[in-house]
């Protein structure tokens, strides 16, 4: 009886269709923006988590990550079904069909960064990368060099690699920045000692999007003899790339930051003069014997077409997304006083636009700003109570360092859409300035810095 | 028809919007909060200087969160008449806060010195890692009181020199 009960009840779930997962594949967001009402109707409103909102947000976090370009996506495609054979397998036509379009992907990324295709490694992204160089370079030099310089703004996997390798006995300097971002040569150039293994410093900050001068520390680095690593993730079909003038012996990229696919990233390494490193995946030997492991062709192919398509549109990309960004920060700047940019406006990717609204707080305005997908340096998104690593390090004043928030543009975003944001964003920074006692203190001529706050 | 509840409830068929996915750590609001984030309830100032007033500013911008609630006393009952919000701080902190001003009206200042943190944050079903701003809000609610009282002992004290 009970087992009649249960048979029944499985039978009739596996047989039931499955209504729970039905996604709307609403890809254009610039449709949405085109729209001067939200959608009135509850036909069109989304509730997810709690929130309730009138169609798919506007998507504006272009460093988190980037949607697929669709020309990727054909060339990813047909090489799903067609390429489906191991390109390591040496011994018949669908290995050497699938191991041609991997050769062929590796010179697309190589011609990218100035590169020869010998020296590009295939894994599963810029964390990959990250952690194999930082590691594989000090093990493999550990009777040596037991020294690593790197900044206080990097990526969060080279910071953590570098307190793993801590942990282990080696010695890590981790370099200030200055209130722009950038690194202060001068303190690179004293922190280098006889026993430096490596210095790592990225190119392009995504939380900031400020781009360190890579040409005069790689000069550094050469006069020094010390390898230099870059974690160029954000870097790459962006602003111009070249391993020779930068002179880097490591490189980290990403591919799903240049409209490409998710899980697929390379490192070079540099084989004039040769640096040596130890591999973080043992195996079979592939990918010169520093990443065993079957590629995944169709990954592969994919990042190899973005890494083209990315090298013929970058001066196209670059004009369109600088002007974007000027009409983002002239809009919000017009209605607004007090609206600081975060880190050197000069030397900057114009894709990535950090503001910090003053007396308003990150998260809450996030909260508001549900139909505009953006990310925060705010504290209260973090797992702890504390703000963005980043943003301290620039040395913004904790209040601040609350109220910031990073408007990513990229080569699909439309003027409709930021125009919508200028609009959305301003409408909810003065709803909340409204509701602010530090802006009302600031009206009426009170110092806040003066004032003795009563600590929890 | 119980063991075909029970059989539902082994496969994971009970709820009606049966979401694949997980919910997030602390990403979905409860719609209380969502709610007093877009409606909040007596936001504003009165006159600081008026003696029937009462000011409560608590927090710290390093923190992330300052909140600011005043309430306007009647001076013959004691009865808190109305109350004013102002907040820096997170959606939580917002909707505390606001709670936290509907709560106090019509109540006597005795009174709403018991109001504790936890029922405005089991009001607004905050998670753990909120429970600060609620924290914040009761603070505020007893600065507040503070402040109207030691104004009254400050204007009785110099009624009380004038007069002699």
């Amino acid at each position: 009886m009970a087992s009649k009960a249960i048979f029944s009840t499985l039978r009739r779930s596996l047989t039931k269709p499955n209504r729970a997962v039905s996604r709307r594949h609403h890809l254009s967001t610039s449709s949405a923006a085109t729209a001067s009402e939200p959608y009135a109707g509850d036909e069109h409103a989304i509730v997810m988590k709690g929130v309730r909102i009138s169609g798919r947000p506007l998507y504006l976090d272009m460093q988190s990550t980037t949607p697929l370009d669709p020309r990727v996506f054909d060339a990813m495609n047909a090489s799903s079904i067609y390429d489906y054979g191991n390109p390591h397998s040496r011994t018949h036509l669908y290995g050497w069909e699938a191991e041609n379009a991997v050769e062929v992907a590796r010179i697309q990324v190589a011609k990218l960064i100035g590169a020869s295709p010998k020296e590009i490694v295939f894994l599963s992204g810029a964390t990959e990368a990250n952690n194999t160089v930082v590691k594989g370079v000090m093990h493999f030099y550990k009777d040596k060099k037991r020294h690593v310089i790197t900044t206080q703004t990097e990526h969060k996997c080279v910071l953590d690699s570098c307190r793993h390798l801590q942990q282990e006995g080696f010695e890590v300097t981790y370099l200030p920045v200055r209130t722009d971002g950038l690194v202060d040569l001068e303190m690179l150039r004293e922190a280098i000692r006889p026993d430096t293994g490596l210095v790592s410093v990225m190119a392009v900050n995504n939380e900031i999007g400020v781009v360190q001068p890579m040409e005069e520390i790689g000069r550094i680095c050469k006069e020094h003899k010390v390898p230099f690593h870059t974690d160029a993730a954000q870097a790459i079909g962006k602003i111009p790339v070249d391993v020779e003038k930068w002179n880097v012996s490591f490189m980290s990229m990403s591919g799903h930051k240049i409209y490409g696919p998710k899980g697929i990233g390379a490192m070079y390494v540099r084989r004039r003069p040769r640096v040596r490193l130890e591999p973080l995946m043992n195996g079979g030997g592939q990918e010169r014997g520093l990443r065993s492991g079957t590629l995944a062709t169709q990954q592969v192919v994919g990042f190899g077409v973005a890494c083209e398509l990315a090298m013929k549109e970058m001066e196209y990309d670059e004009k369109w997304i600088k002007r974007l960004q000027e009409r983002l920060l002239n809009g919000v700047r017009e209605k607004l006083d007090g609206v600081v940019v975060n880190g050197s406006l000069e030397s900057r990717y114009a894709g990535n636009l950090n503001l910090s609204f003053a007396y308003v707080e990150g998260e809450s305005l996030l909260m508001g700003l549900k139909e505009v997908a953006v990310s925060s340096g705010s504290a209260c998104t973090s797992a702890s109570l504390e703000p963005s690593y980043v943003l301290r390090a620039l040395g913004v004043d904790e209040d601040m360092a609350h109220t910031s928030i990073r408007f990513g543009i990229g080569r699909f975003t439309t003027e409709e859409e930021i125009d919508k944001a200028v609009e959305l964003t301003v409408k909810q920074v003065e709803k909340l300035r409204e509701m602010s006692p530090l802006y009302e203190m600031v009206k009426e001529g009170i110092d806040i810095k003066n004032i003795q706050w009563s600590q929890h | 028809m119980m063991l075909r509840q029970a059989a539902k409830n082994a496969l994971g068929l009970t709820s009606r919007q049966s979401t694949p996915w997980s919910v997030g750590i602390f990403r979905s609001y409860h719609e209380n909060v969502i709610d007093h984030y877009d409606n909040p309830r007596n936001v504003g100032s009165f006159d600081k200087n008026d003696p029937s007033i009462g000011t409560g500013l608590v927090g710290a911008p390093a923190c992330g969160d300052v909140m600011k609630l005043q309430i306007k006393v009647d001076e013959k009952t004691g009865q808190i008449v109305d109350a004013r919000f102002k907040t820096f701080g997170c959606g939580s902190a917002i909707a505390s806060s606001s709670v936290a001003t509907e709560w106090v009206k019509g109540k006597a200042m005795e009174e709403v010195l018991t109001i504790k943190n936890t029922e405005i944050a089991k009001h607004l079903s905050l998670p753990p890692v909120k429970l600060h701003c609620s924290m914040l809000a009761e603070d505020a609610i007893k600065a507040a009181v503070k402040d109207y009282k030691e104004k009254r002992a400050k204007t009785n004290g110099a009624g009380e020199t004038s007069q002699a």
